[in-house]
Formats: structure tokens, sequence, C-alpha cells
């Protein structure tokens, strides 16, 4: 049951990734494929409908962290306090600029959300991907089962690294480009005219950096975790993933090249999400590792709640869950094809 | 200052209130556009579109700011109380973990086929949007309140050996007594919101003499929902929780009361300032026995009074929690009585003529967000010194390795937030009101 409740919670996590993740790449990319009021209500469409619910899947995942393995969010959270504050900051900012936006028919008012909407859009995969690298790298959990860890310390690895070092770093960077290029082939295949040439011409520059990047923090991983690769012989899960992650790749490449791009864009979701899986089988059964000793880390057997709310949760999860997939498929098919700018007044 | 305590309460409280204001007003909303469309269907009188595309507007702004201030609040559980999240995950993250699977997921999917899906959507298609909208709102109010309910009455749980408390009875605590009281009085209160904002709506342009049709249906609609749901707050939902605060929380009944001397034949207290130190109340004006059988049912039964606990088992904040009860319940009774001359003045066809009646209406819709916020407060004051019943104390419970600067420091920066969220939705909502409502043509309903 604890095994299984490690792969529900990274599972969502990892849907999360993969749906915020287009619409944080709108944003990142919005100041530089759309340039004027039309084309930027034209971005703002594309991922209006379903910015909202995708951020849900945010909150899902915490409520099935929370009641699977209490520990590992009390611990979690209060370790990362101010870095977990900028984020959800962040993330309050983001809202409010895609929702306020269209309220007011002004060049500077616009201007003004679309600079927000960006800078959000930038700062939220950084801090993501940085959060991701903490969990890769280990915090230092004591006899306690907390920690305290400063924002940065000499940004090396060590028993008391900071929230961000050259490898957390490295990570949100990473995080960073890989959404906007997941973004740029959702723009790509959702819109017409120069914000698609433009989506379509960033995202070959974009997707040649997230191999590049790929391979680096690959390398780097072993060198702030080399027990990750360790696991590999032994986590057939982590081979399927592996798979499913190096599959999605290559549909992304054919995807550019024939100009498809909702094909590219299914083949960027499968290697965001098998790249999670991957890391989620490499690391389990750790959910935070422990800079200090092995036997201080957290881990899906000695951090859950007990069985009978395990098992309770189970049989909510799986009515719920379908009706959560069942509303994303009823979304994108009512707002299939192309999006196109709506009148003033009517959409954002 | 320097304890962190102090710190993570302020916080989650002040962001909790404000939060609060967005939400009790969507929810209530949530039911009127509802009621708003049903009517348009029925009667295919396009004013009650207009009336509904109007609410909707409103709606939308309300719910993106409950939506960013609602966040804060989850994180919270984690970051500032990670004791009494590690302690008490197995069973609040069951509610929690639903309201996102149940709730949230549906509410986010229709939002925007309601706010802008009318053109797109049929008639039936745009009433299904609001009816889920409504659905998904008042789902998430459920899980919170249930969340809430086990803190101020635990039931459905076992404390394991390692000391955590673990979930034993999934329906007992998903149907927790309280919750269902709590849970009534919740969200008829944020009717009660909703009402009034609509009779202040249509109780203003009518002061002014525009949109004279939208006004009219307005200050129907809000008065007649008002009064309804102004009584149903109070009998039978306010008296269940205040007999299940008697029964369950004694000495949080005696604060809120400021009894300290126990006894038969308990006064109300009317009016009166609480002081603490010396044990009475100064300035009383009380009406004799009334609490025993508010409390419980008979005129002579015993009221405890809080020299009877000790001491240590004492809401700290025993004055803000007399004041609190007392405004949600002076506030109440007002609105009833206001809600009621406006539904007898519009029996007899005379309530637009009625200006004073209409000022009053215009100036009284802040009338239950103080109410609402009271009666949260008297909610958690009450349930000091504990932050689960009997259970865990509130010192108990916060995040071990945050201190005070740290929290300081998010408390503040949560003011700074709030503070421009504000500015920004009076400066949208004041857009809206001056827009005023507008036909599917795009042109303005009802002027005269």
């Amino acid at each position: 049951m604890n095994e299984l409740w490690f792969w529900l919670v990274s599972a969502m996590l990892a849907i999360y990734v993969v749906m915020d993740g287009f619409d944080f790449g709108a944003g990142i990319l919005h100041l530089l494929v759309a340039k004027t009021n039309e084309e930027r209500r034209e971005v703002l469409g594309a991922i209006g409908p379903f910015w909202d619910g995708n951020e849900v899947w945010l909150l899902a995942s915490g409520g099935s962290l929370f009641l699977a393995f209490p520990k590992v969010l009390a611990a979690g959270f209060s370790g990362f306090y101010l870095a977990l504050w900028l984020l959800v900051w962040s993330l309050m900012l983001r809202g409010i600029s895609i929702e306020f936006r269209s309220h007011v028919q002004d060049g500077l008012w616009r201007h003004f959300w679309d600079g927000t909407f960006t800078v959000s859009s930038v700062l939220l995969p950084v801090l993501f991907g940085a959060a991701l690298g903490n969990v890769l790298r280990g915090v230092p959990l004591d006899a306690t089962g907390t920690f305290r860890m400063p924002l940065w310390t000499d940004f090396r690895l060590g028993p008391h690294p900071g929230v961000l070092d050259w490898y957390t770093v490295l990570i949100g960077l990473f995080a960073l480009v890989t959404v906007a290029a997941h973004g740029s082939l959702f723009l790509a295949w959702k819109t017409e005219g120069p914000v698609h040439d433009r989506a379509k011409a960033l995202s070959r520059t974009l997707w040649g950096l997230v191999l590049v990047l790929w391979i680096l923090a690959s390398y780097a991983t072993s060198m702030a975790n080399p027990a990750v690769y360790r696991n590999l012989p032994r986590a057939p899960l982590a081979w399927l993933a592996t798979f499913v992650f190096l599959g999605g790749l290559a549909v992304v490449f054919l995807g550019l090249r024939r100009e498809r791009y909702l094909l590219a864009f299914l083949g960027s979701g499968a290697f965001i999400l098998g790249l999670l899986a991957a890391t989620a089988a490499n690391l389990y059964p750790v959910m935070l590792k422990s800079t200090l000793a092995p036997a201080f880390d957290l881990t899906a057997l000695n951090a859950s709640a007990g069985a009978h709310g395990l098992r309770t949760g189970l049989v909510w999860w799986l009515i719920g869950f379908p009706l959560a997939i069942g509303y994303v498929i009823f979304l994108f098919r009512f707002h299939r094809g192309k999006v196109k700018a709506a009148g003033e007044g009517e959409g954002y | 200052m320097g304890d962190p305590l102090f710190w993570h309460r302020l916080q989650f409280g002040f962001t909790a209130t404000y939060h609060y204001l967005f939400p009790q007003l969507t929810m209530g909303l949530a039911l009127i556009i509802v009621v708003l469309k049903a009517l348009g269907l029925r009667t295919g009188e396009p004013r009650y579109n207009d009336a509904a595309r109007f609410w909707i507007r409103i709606f939308g702004i309300n719910f993106a700011v409950g939506v960013v201030t609602g966040i804060p609040l989850e994180f919270q559980f984690g970051t500032n109380w990670g004791n009494f999240s590690r302690l008490t995950g197995g069973v609040i993250g069951q509610t929690l973990g639903m309201e996102g699977m149940f709730a949230f997921f549906l509410e986010s999917s229709f939002l925007g086929l309601l706010i802008w899906g009318e053109k797109k959507l049929t008639p039936k298609g745009h009433f299904g949007a609001a009816l889920a909208l409504w659905l998904g709102s008042w789902l998430s109010g459920y899980f919170i309140v249930a969340t809430n309910a086990f803190m101020q009455h635990p039931v459905g749980h076992v404390v394991a050996v390692d000391g955590t408390i673990q979930l034993a009875s999934f329906w007992a605590f998903l149907l927790n007594p309280w919750a269902l009281v709590q849970y009534a009085h919740t969200m008829i209160a944020s009717v009660v919101t909703g009402s009034f904002v609509v009779a202040a709506m249509g109780a203003f342009w009518t002061l002014k003499g525009i949109h004279m049709e939208q006004a009219k249906l307005n200050l129907r609609v809000g008065s007649v929902m008002g009064f309804v749901f102004s009584i149903l707050v109070a009998f039978p939902t306010g008296d269940l929780q205040g007999k299940l605060v008697a029964k369950h929380q004694p000495i949080a009944l005696a604060a809120m009361e400021g009894r300290f001397e126990s006894g038969p034949h308990a006064g109300l207290t009317l009016i009166g300032q609480p002081n603490v130190a010396q044990r009475k109340i100064e300035n009383p004006i009380r009406v004799p026995s009334v609490l025993s059988f508010i409390a419980y049912g008979t005129f002579s039964s015993n009221v405890k009074g809080l020299l009877e606990f000790p001491e240590d088992q004492w809401p700290q904040n025993i004055e803000l929690l007399y004041y609190s009860f007392h405004i949600m319940a002076g506030l109440g009774t007002l609105m009833i009585v206001l809600m009621g001359l406006a539904v007898l003045l519009l029996w007899k066809g005379r309530l637009d003529r009625t200006r004073p009646l209409l000022w009053a209406l215009l100036l009284a819709f802040p009338f239950p967000y103080i109410a609402t916020t009271a009666g949260w407060a008297v909610t958690e004051f009450g349930r000091q010194p504990w932050l689960v019943y009997g259970l865990l104390r509130t010192a108990q419970g916060a995040s071990p390795t945050v201190n005070a600067g740290d929290t300081a420091f998010t408390t503040l920066g949560f003011a700074g937030i709030f503070v421009v969220l504000s500015v920004l939705w009076l400066f949208l909502i004041g857009r809206e009101i001056a827009h005023g409502p507008v036909s599917q043509h795009g042109t303005g309903v009802g002027h005269e």
C-alpha cells in the first residue's frame, strides 16, 4: 500500500508538471512570440481555459502527499520555508496576471500584466526545478525528522547545502528550458499566423538546448547523488520510464521535422512524464534523502500515515482520478482546433 | 513578538480571514446565479439572463481573488504548522485531498465556460456550467468545514502508539455531526452575504434612478432570498451550532458569554464589557434564564461558568471571543429585521419608493461580511487553547524549525500582497458597477 501511494503521488506530481508546464512555457515565451495585443490575447486564450485546472493538479498532489506521507509534507514544507513562499507568491501573482489583464482595455494596464505574467512564469519552473534538485541531492534531515536550510551557503554540495547550490540551480535551468520547449510546442499546435511561426522557430532552438541540459543534468546528478543510478539495475520501472522518455524525445524531433505539433507536444509530455517517473523509480523508497545519515531518510515505508487511512484514500482516489482525467479530456475537446483571439470582453 | 507561535497564529488568522471575504460571496452568488439562470430558462425572459451576466462578472473577479488567496492556506499546513500536519495528516489529509480531487477540478473546468461561454453554449449548457460551479464551490466548502470540524470535535480517529492521530472510521469522520451543522450554518451565511450584496446593488440603482428594470429584479431576488436565509442562519442552524458548543465546548460557551460563575437560570448578556482580570461583565444588560434555554432547552438548566474549569484550559483571548460572538448575534438579528421590513414593503409594492429603507439596504451590505468574520473568530478563538480539541494544543502544532523572523517576514509579505489585491479588487469591482448590467447585444439594460 505504501509503495502504491508513492507511485500515485509521484504520478500526480508528474502529471502536474506536464500540464502546468505547458502554460508556464507559454508564459515564458509570451513576450517573445506575441508582440501585439491581439497576439498576446491569442496566447492567453490558448492557455486560458486550462491553466487553473492545471494548477489544481498541484493542489491535488499536495493533498495526496498530505494524506499518505504527512511526515514528508511537514518536513519538506517547513524546511524550505522561505523558498516555498517565494514559489506560492509567484503562483498568486501569475494567477492574478492572467485573470485581471483582460478587464481593462488599456495599453499600460496590459503591458504591466504581460510583464508580471512572464516574470512569474520564469520564476516558477526555476523554483520547482530547484526543489526537485533538492530532493535528488538530499537535505540535512536529522534524527527529529526535520531540517532547516538556508536559501544558499557557498553554492557547493556537501552535508550542509543551501536550497540553491550549483546543482539545484542547474536543475532549475533545465526545468525552465524544458517547460519553455514544451510550451512552444503547445503554442505551435494551438495557434496560427505570426504566433505560430515564432513558436515554431523557437521550439527548434529550445529542444536543442533541452538535449544539452539534459546530458549536463544527468551527469551532475551522478555527482550530487551517486546512489540514484545504483538503483537502476534493480528497478524495472526505471527502465520502462527511460524507454518512455527517450521515445518521447524521438517523437518530439519527428514531430518537429514533419511539422506535426500535436504529435511533438504529446512527445514532449511523454518526455517529461518518463523523465520524472525514471527519477522516482531510481529514488524509491526514499522520498526525502538526508545528507547527514541514511538512517534519517524519510521513505515511503517510514513516513506514511496509518494503513486504514491509506486504504480509504485509495477508494476515493480511484473515483476522483478518472473524473479529473475526464474533465481534462472534455476541456481539450470543447476547445479543440486553433485558438482565435476572442472579441474584446468575451475572453482573455 | 519574538515568539514564533504568535506570528504563526497571526499569519494563519490574517490570511484565512482575508481569504474568506471572497469565497463567502462566490458561494452565495453561485446559488443566486443558478436561481437567476433557472428563472431565465423557465420564463424565457432576457432580464434574468442579463442579471445573471452582471453577477457572473462580479463572481469571476471574486473567484480569482478567492483562488489566489486560498492557495497559501493549503501551504501553511505544511510550512507553519508542521507538527500539526505530521500528527494529523492521516486524517485531515483525506478531506483536503478530496477537496482537490472532487471540488477544485470541477470548479476550474467549468469556470471558463460560465464566464466566457454564454454565446458558445446553449442556454441549458450555460445553466449547466452555473450548476457545476455551484456544486463545486459548495463541495469545496464541505471538505474545508469537515476539516475544521475535526479540529473542533475530533471523531472517527484513533491515537496511534507513536502519538500520531490516524483515521479509524472514514464515515464517522466525514459525517461528523459538528461538520453537518457547521456546514449548513456556513453555507446559509454565504447565501446571506450574496443576497445582501444583490439587494444593495438593486437599492443603489433604484436610488440613482438607473437600470430600473434590473434594479427591481435585484431588489426582489436579494430581499426575498436575504430574508429566508437570514432566518435560516439563526434558526435552526445557528441555534444547533450553539447547542453543540454547549455540549462539547462548555468552556468556549462560558467565554463567549463572558460567564464566570456557574448556576441555573443563566441570563443572556445582550450588552456589556468583559473584565477578565476582575472576573466580571461591566455594564451588563441581561435577559434572565434565556442562556439556559438556548444552550440546553430548559430555563432552569445549569450553565457552567469559566471559574469551574482550570485556567490553563480557558481560551486565551476571552475579550475577543466575547465581542465576536455578540457582534455576530447582534448583526444576525438586525439582518433579519432589515430583510423582514424589505420583504413586507416589497409585498405591499412600496419597496422601490421607500428611500430610507433603500439607503439602509445599500449601507447594510458589509453586515454579513462582518458577521461571518466574527462567526469564524468565535469558532477559532473558542477552540483555543487547542488545535485539535482535547488532543493537541495549539502551542504544540507549529513547525519546530521555522523561527519568528521568517514567519514575521512572510506575514508582512502577505500584508503587502493583500493591500495590492484590495486596491485592484476595488478598482475592478468599481468598473463593473459603473459599467452596469449589459444585455447580450452589448447595450445597457433598462436605461430610464
